[in-house]
Order: structure tokens, then C-alpha cells, then sequence
């Protein structure tokens, strides 16, 4: 069933049990809709006119709908009971140890997902609202102790991989929604609250890029719109050995051009930003716009990426 | 329930009165409500045609995001109907015809202007401002301009009175008063497109502080509802009044037709639920014009600066308020179209409906139900493990009346003898579609499930199945069914039968492939459709085939349309005031029912659909036969 609703990559510790979730409710629903489509179908056939000339007047006379109606009822309470309010409760109220787990900050703002690390001595530094700038957009307070080491970066979320993260979020403006599809996670930033959310992803976006890289047909002149997202999973070389596209390198209509010209006729190609954060809720005329990127690394990598950050942190 | 005389005589004065009050009187500000429910009718329509109009824009820019859009392509449709009707006007010489097809013309013009302004479409393309308005306006539109104003002001105002065996709405006065409310606020939300910065572009749902913040057309927006909202209020107390008091001797609440419980229950809940979403458009007017801070936080920066409000609000009371009122509303959509399709079912089947009793509790029991559902629109606000239990139980517990309602329904088809009107088509489809609408809602209805579904094409593909193929066609259904009593004449069998197939396979065509979208995870209220998202890169094809078949959709309402103007004049005529050989009252007054409706009083002896009785000669006994 998970396959054919065409769920995408899943990469935290809690979403097989949401997908599972989900499927359950989708086998639900499937066996509901062909039971019921073929009651209705059998009778519209069986009972038309030209069959049946004479209606019957009281019609069904068994009870087997309300064993029916009965049976769904069980359903929905075994999902409830047994699904959601402990998938629930999971998510809302039993968040780990911030020791053990990375706490970032994101603040959302008409169009762009400031993220705030708290640096090396793991204390977010004080904000102001007066402290806001094109270089300031969380408006840290550089001067405080706590603040000098604090690391901030927009639209890329850089997370290591098998270790919880607790994301504590809200809005500058508007509300937004952080909705990251890959990590099934998704929380509404209202401006004026703080609400925390958590998740542990459990691959690392290198992986998922090969897992999702394909092989495309490719001709001259045909651009598949799908190749905007994608980059060169390999090096391709002309007839003469001369690079067209190397490894990583976007897919634009006159690279995939000159890679049909140079004879290649397919082509194999990933996303380029396999996981990101989209806004999910409408927050203006740059909501579809909205897109956060999301790394997640092996802890060395990630350690290796702090530090490379804290050494760019003025003196 | 029992007439006075003395209201009995004073209803015959005002219809001699009425009879001699020209044509201003007749048509325009008439207290009848059988030229209210088509007044209401008429508007409705030409604002679904609208609302459908500006989606189908947005799915040129959905399909080919970024080219220069056909302008006149899309302006040729309504011009096409705007000439026909125009024809048919002269042919059949209908003032009121020619008013439509003007309407139309105005309408050629608007999209006309709105294309080509190269502010809002530079080089042809929509700007994404445009683009959040007309999504905001869709929604708008389709809701309170055309769905439930066809449901309830429309059907409801002229066949409940007639249902019921009363001479007229319980207020005559304020039914005329209702529907120029309505009509007040459908041109302010009209007009809202030519305020500097356009028309409102929140959403149909304003969330603050986004709509706090917006241009101009915000406001307009808000005044218009006001406008609505009193409109659905006047018309709600209207309708309980005449349900309750002025039934026809004998005809208890058992043996009312399921349309009118329908509409009674619908009336309870645009009664309660809109005082509250009225009180917030007053709000977020204050918020707008007067500087106050209901709904909106302190310590907001927007575009990188400070905004100077008093602050202390709360944004996620404006949620509260509005989906109090916007979940029972969806069941304002959904009542009467059940309604209509219990008439039609029992009249096509030529049986009793099944569990009837059954259907009549079910709907009361989902009335009271849907005002503690609303918070399972705000799962992802931030809500604990206790709320969310809370409305994620009424939720499913919600779902079992409408269960029980559809299955009753399904049900009644075993043991009939089906005859394949065109009405019967819809309604027969309706069920299934509805089906879809309906099962799709659970795993939005369940909190962690909602996760990855909550704000994605999934929803729209949701709620779009109850609405669109679900009401809509129930609509549709309720048109071809009662067109024979309001004209006299019969709409073409074969157009008829073109429509549904077209409808119904385009329909399908637009909403299922939004399913498909959401569930791999693509937001909804995107200008470029998710272009640019890697996730949404596998189903980005589906974009083209959707707006493919929303245009398919529009040209397959060109028969409707016609068959709906031609057939006044030109229709069959129907060889009795019984055409459908029906039970239910509306059927037993002449054709079309004179102002005051019945010649007599009538006297009810019987439930609503005693079709295929053994113990009669004929296959119907309609209610008022001893």
C-alpha cells in the first residue's frame, strides 16, 4: 500500500509509524469504497427498470448495515486508541533530553527560514526585535557572551544524522508552516508563540540523493520540466573528451542539449536539493517560494561544518 | 399544525396586491419566495460560473507556470455564452434572459480587463499577488456566493415553502431582505477587484496577521461578508420559522420529505455558527481600520521592520472563531445537497427511502455534532495530546451519521425499480463521488496523519470531492429535477445526458489527481504549482492533466447553460403538474405554483415517499391523497 500511494523518501526515526499509519487508514478506506461501490453498482445494474418493473416496497429487510456501521465504529476507535493518540503524544509531549539532542531555533519570515544554532557553548544568545537587520534576521545579540558564538544561517538547515533534533519555532511576521515532506514533520510558526518540535533523522541527504537517482531518456529540443530540480549524477564528456556535465552540475535545456548532441541518450540524474523545508501555509505572494534546504550529515561532517561556520563569526 | 384564518386570509390580500405590482414589484423586489429561490438561483449560478472562471486561470498558470497566458481564449467562453443567451433572449423575447446574458457580457469584460492589465499580468503571465487573490476569491466565491445561496437560498426558499404546504416563507418581508443582503454583499466582493492592490489575497480563510497586513481589498473582503452573513442570518431564522409553524395539517415531523429536515438542520447551524465569524470580520475590520491589536501578537517585523500596533493579540483566536463557523458551514454544503438527492433517489428508485427515521436522527445528531469538530482544521497549530484526542474522537464520532446517511441512501437503490433520468444520474453519481469525499477525510481527521497531509493538494482533492461532484452535482440533480415545476417545460434529455457524462469524467479528472499530489507531500496555494520542489517533481505532470480536464469541465457546462435558456421557451412541455409522478406537496399545486401557491390548503395523510405501495393501483400516493 505504501508504494502505491507514492509516499516520498522517508528519513526520520517517526515516520515509518506515520506511513504505516497512513496505510492502515488507506486499506480502510479502499476496502470501504469497493464494498460499497459494488452494493451500489450490483443494485444499479440489478434493480433498473428495464429488470425490475416493479419496485419493491420495503426493500431491505436485514440488518446487516448496522453491523456495518458498528464495524467502522470499532475501526475509528482502534485508530484512535491505538494510533493516533500515541503517535500523538509521542510527537507533542515525550521530547528527549535537550542533552543528548541538537536544539536549533527557526524563526520564519515572509519568505525565508532564518535558522539559529545556539554554537559552541550550546546557549542561544538574547533577541530583540530592535536588533533586526538584513544582516541581523533574528536580531542576536552579538555583544552578550551568550550571543557571540551563536550561528546563523538562512534557508539551510544543516542537521547531523541519528541524533534527535528539537526545533523551537515561530514567526517573525505572519504564520508560516515548517513542513518538511522527507522528515514527515510539519508545525504551523505563529509570530508571538514558541513551539517546539522534534524529530531524529536517520539518513543522511548524500544517501537519499542516490537512492532517488534515475536513469532519463533524454533528445534535443525535449526539455522534461523535472530536470529544474536535478543534477548530473556522474562526469559526461563529449565526443572529444571535453567535460559537458560533470558530477553534480544542473540540468539546464542547453546542457541537456549539448549532452543529446554529444550522443548520449540518457542520462543519469538526482534532485539536487533532495530535502527541503516548504512553507505550507500561506503566507504571501513569495509562499511558493518559500524553500528551505535541509542537509543532513554524518556527526564528523556536521562538527566539521560548525566549525567551518564559527570561523566566518566576526571577532 | 394548524393556519389561521385570519394569516390565511391576509396571505390572499397580499397576492391580489401582488398581482397587480408591475414588474418592478414582480420580479425585482418581490416578497414571493418562489422569485426570491430564483433570483437567488440565477446569482448563484452566474458566481459559480465566475468563481469556476478564475480557477481556471490559476490553472493556466498551474499547468505552464510562467507563459504568457491565452487571453482570449479564456474570455471567449463567457463571451460564447453572454451571445447565446442573448440569442435565446431575443428568440423567446425574456427581458430576464437578456439580463443574464449582459451579466455574461460583464463578465467577458471583467476577465478581459483583469488579463490584460500588464501590472497584473506582465507579458501575460499572473504575478503571484494575482494568483493568492484569485485563489482567495475562488474560495470566496464558490462557498458564499454560489454553493450555498443555490443550496439553501435558491432550492431551499423556493421548495421547502412548497414542501411544507405553506403558502409562502414565514416572513415574506425579510426573505426579500436576505436576498438583497446577498446580493449587496456579492457586489462589494465584485467591486473588491478594483480597489488598489486588488481583491482580497489571504485566503478564503484571511488567517491574521497575514490578512491584518493585507492591501486594501482585505477590508472590502470583510465588509462584503458582513453583508453575507447577515444575509444567511435572515434567511436562517426564515426558514425555522416556516418549518416549524407553518406546516400543512398533518404533516408531522415524521412525515416532512428529507429535504426539509435537510434545510431545517442547516438553518440551526448558519444560525449559531455565524454570529461568531461575524463578531471576528468586525474584529479584524477594527484590527484593519482602528488600529487595534485583537488579532495580532507583539513584536511582529515585517519586510524587516517593526510594526507599530499595540500588540498583545492572539492570531490563532481568529482560527477559532472562523472554522466555528467554517465547519458547520461545510455541512451548510452538504445538507441540502443530501437532501435533494433523498428526493430524487426515492422519486427514480419508486421506493420509500430506506431508514428514513435512521436519516432524519443521523442528520439531527450531525448537526449538534459539527460544532465541536472545528479545531481538526488547526492540528498543526501546536496542540497537546488532550485537545487533539478531543477533536480527533468528534471527528471520527462525525463521520458515522454521514454514514449512516449514505448508506441509507445506497440502501434505498436494493429492491427499486431505477428509472435513468438525467436528475437520477447525478444523484446516483453523487454517491460514490461523496464516497471518495468522505473516506478521504479520515486520515486528515486523525492528528498524526495529518502531518504529512495537512496543508497539501490532499485537502484540496478532499474537499473538493464533497463539494464539487458531491454538492455540485447534487445541485445539478436538483436543477434538472424541479426545472419541470418552476417552468412547465421539461430540459432536454440529451443535453442533459451529455453534461453528466462530460461533468462527471472531467470532474474526476481534476480532483483525483490532487490526491495523488498530496500524498507525496506538495503544498497547496503554490503560484508555480511546486515547480521548483524536489518532492514534487514525480507528479508535476499531473498539473497539465488537471487543468486539461478543468477546461474540459467548463466547455461541458456549455450544453447545461444552453439547455437551461432554450428550454424555458422551447422545452417540452410537461403533459401534467406531476411530471415525475411524485408524492411530496411540491408536486400537487399547479404549474408553476401561482403566488400563494395552493389553491386549497392542503391536508397531509401520509410520510413522504409512499412509492410502490402493493396496497395502491397506481406505483405513488402522493401525501396529500386520503
Amino acid at each position: 500500500m505504501q508504494d502505491l500511494l507514492g509516499l516520498p523518501i522517508d528519513a526520520s526515526a517517526h515516520g515509518p509509524e506515520i506511513d504505516h499509519m497512513i496505510a492502515i487508514v488507506h486499506w480502510l478506506m479502499a476496502v470501504l469504497f469497493v464494498g460499497w461501490g459494488s452494493f451500489f453498482l450490483y443494485s444499479v445494474i440489478r434493480f433498473r427498470k428495464a429488470r425490475q418493473s416493479k419496485a419493491d416496497y420495503a426493500g431491505v429487510k436485514s440488518h446487516m448495515s448496522s453491523y456495518l456501521e458498528v464495524g467502522v465504529a470499532l475501526f475509528e476507535i482502534v485508530l484512535i486508541v491505538g494510533f493516533a493518540v500515541p503517535l500523538w503524544a509521542k510527537r507533542v509531549n515525550e521530547f528527549p533530553p535537550e542533552k543528548g539532542a541538537l536544539v536549533v531555533r527557526v524563526v520564519a519570515e515572509q519568505f525565508a527560514w532564518n535558522i539559529h544554532y545556539p554554537g559552541a557553548d550550546g546557549v542561544f544568545g538574547p533577541t530583540d526585535v530592535k536588533l533586526v537587520s538584513a544582516d541581523n534576521p533574528v536580531g542576536l545579540d552579538r555583544s552578550d557572551p551568550d550571543g557571540k558564538d551563536d550561528i546563523v544561517t538562512i534557508n539551510q538547515l544543516t542537521l547531523p544524522v541519528g541524533k534527535p533534533v528539537i526545533v523551537r519555532l515561530t514567526s517573525k511576521d505572519v504564520i508560516h508552516s515548517f513542513g518538511i515532506p522527507l522528515l514527515r514533520v510539519k508545525q504551523d510558526a505563529i509570530p508571538g508563540q514558541v513551539i517546539p518540535l522534534w524529530f531524529e533523522p536517520v539518513e543522511t541527504t548524500e544517501n537519499i540523493k542516490e537512492r532517488l537517482t534515475k536513469r532519463y531518456q533524454i533528445k534535443k529540443g525535449e526539455y522534461d520540466p523535472r530536470f529544474t530540480a536535478m543534477v548530473a549524477m556522474m562526469d559526461y564528456v563529449d565526443t572529444e573528451n571535453n567535460l559537458i556535465a560533470g558530477k553534480g552540475n544542473l540540468l539546464f535545456p542547453d546542457v541537456i542539449d549539448m549532452l543529446a548532441e554529444a550522443g548520449h541518450n540518457e542520462i543519469l540524474a538526482g534532485p539536487d536539493t533532495p530535502m527541503e523545508i516548504a512553507c505550507a501555509q500561506l503566507c504571501g505572494l513569495g509562499h511558493y517560494r518559500m524553500r528551505g534546504y535541509v542537509a543532513i550529515k554524518t556527526q564528523e561532517e556536521f562538527e566539521a561544518w560548525l566549525s567551518e561556520e564559527a570561523s566566518y563569526l566576526p571577532e | 399544525m394548524q393556519q389561521s384564518a385570519t394569516t390565511e386570509r391576509r396571505h390572499v390580500e397580499s397576492v391580489r396586491h401582488e398581482e397587480h405590482a408591475g414588474f418592478w414589484r414582480t420580479y425585482v423586489f418581490s416578497i414571493d419566495h418562489k422569485v426570491i429561490g430564483l433570483q437567488y438561483m440565477m446569482s448563484a449560478l452566474v458566481f459559480l460560473f465566475f468563481g469556476f472562471s478564475l480557477m481556471m486561470l490559476m490553472r493556466w498558470q498551474l499547468a505552464y507556470p510562467g507563459k504568457s497566458i491565452p487571453g482570449e481564449v479564456f474570455v471567449l467562453l463567457p463571451a460564447v455564452i453572454s451571445a447565446a443567451t442573448l440569442v435565446i433572449a431575443l428568440i423567446s423575447k425574456r427581458k430576464l434572459i437578456g439580463l443574464v446574458g449582459l451579466t455574461f457580457a460583464g463578465l467577458a469584460a471583467l476577465v478581459w480587463y483583469l488579463v490584460s492589465d500588464e501590472v497584473l499580468f506582465p507579458d501575460g503571465v499572473m504575478v503571484p499577488e494575482l494568483y493568492n487573490s484569485f485563489g482567495a476569491m475562488h474560495g470566496t466565491i464558490m462557498v458564499f456566493l454560489g454553493v450555498v445561496p443555490l443550496a439553501v437560498g435558491g432550492f431551499g426558499n423556493y421548495v421547502v415553502p412548497l414542501q411544507v404546504g405553506a403558502p409562502d416563507m414565514a416572513f415574506p418581508r425579510l426573505n426579500m431582505m436576505s436576498y438583497w443582503a446577498y446580493f449587496i454583499g456579492g457586489v462589494v466582493m465584485l467591486a473588491s477587484f478594483f480597489v488598489p492592490g486588488g481583491a482580497a489575497n489571504s485566503g478564503w480563510t484571511s488567517y491574521p496577521p497575514l490578512a491584518d497586513i493585507a492591501t486594501t481589498g482585505q477590508t472590502v473582503w470583510l465588509l462584503g461578508m458582513v453583508f453575507l452573513i447577515t444575509s444567511s442570518l435572515l434567511g436562517s431564522i426564515n426558514f425555522i420559522v416556516t418549518i416549524v409553524q407553518l406546516r400543512a395539517n398533518g404533516l408531522t415531523y415524521m412525515r416532512l420529505p428529507f429535504f426539509v429536515w435537510a434545510q431545517f438542520i442547516t438553518a440551526f447551524l448558519l444560525l449559531l455558527a455565524f454570529p461568531p465569524l461575524e463578531a471576528a470580520a468586525v474584529l479584524q475590520l477594527m484590527d484593519r481600520l482602528a488600529g487595534t491589536s485583537f488579532f495580532l501578537p507583539s513584536g511582529l517585523v515585517i519586510s524587516g521592520q517593526a510594526l507599530e500596533v499595540s500588540g498583545g493579540g492572539s492570531p490563532l483566536l481568529w482560527q477559532h472563531l472562523f472554522w466555528f463557523l467554517a465547519h458547520p458551514e461545510v455541512y451548510v454544503l452538504v445538507l441540502p445537497a443530501m437532501g435533494i438527492i433523498a428526493e430524487v433517489i426515492a422519486n427514480n428508485t419508486r421506493k420509500p427511502l430506506w431508514g428514513y427515521k435512521s436519516m432524519v436522527y443521523a442528520v439531527i445528531f450531525l448537526g449538534f455534532m459539527s460544532f465541536i469538530v472545528w479545531a481538526h482544521h488547526m492540528f498543526m497549530t501546536g496542540m497537546g495530546t488532550v485537545i487533539s484526542t478531543f477533536f480527533q474522537t468528534t471527528t471520527m464520532i462525525i463521520s458515522i451519521p454521514s454514514v449512516i446517511i449514505l448508506t441509507a441512501l445506497m440502501i434505498s437503490l436494493w429492491g427499486g425499480s431505477i428509472r435513468f433520468t438525467v436528475p437520477m444520474l447525478f444523484a446516483l453519481a453523487f454517491l460514490p463521488m461523496f464516497g471518495i469525499g468522505g473516506l478521504t477525510g479520515l486520515p486528515l481527521g486523525l492528528a498524526p496523519t495529518d502531518i504529512h497531509l495537512h496543508d497539501t493538494y490532499y485537502v484540496i482533492g478532499h474537499f473538493h470531492y464533497v463539494v464539487a461532484p458531491g454538492s455540485i452535482f447534487a445541485l445539478f440533480a436538483g436543477l434538472y429535477y424541479w426545472y419541470p415545476k418552476v417552468t412547465g417545460r421539461l430540459m432536454n434529455d440529451t443535453l442533459g445526458r451529455i453534461h453528466f457524462w462530460g461533468s462527471f469524467f472531467a470532474m474526476n479528472g481534476i480532483f483525483f489527481p490532487m490526491l495523488i499530489q498530496g500524498l507525496a507531500g506538495v503544498s497547496r496555494r503554490l503560484w508555480d504549482g511546486g515547480a521548483e520542489y524536489a518532492h514534487a517533481q514525480d507528479t508535476l505532470y499531473l498539473n497539465e492533466v488537471m487543468s486539461i480536464s478543468a477546461w474540459v469541465l467548463a466547455v461541458f457546462q456549455l450544453p447545461f447553460i444552453f439547455n437551461f435558456f432554450w428550454s424555458i421557451r422551447k422545452g417540452k412541455k410537461v403533459e401534467s403538474d406531476n411530471p415525475w409522478d411524485a408524492t411530496t406537496l411540491e408536486w400537487q399545486t399547479p404549474t408553476p405554483p401561482p403566488h400563494g401557491n395552493f389553491a386549497m390548503v392542503p391536508q397531509v395523510y401520509r410520510g413522504p415517499y409512499e412509492y410502490s405501495d402493493p396496497k395502491s393501483p397506481k406505483d405513488y400516493v402522493p401525501q396529500n391523497v386520503a
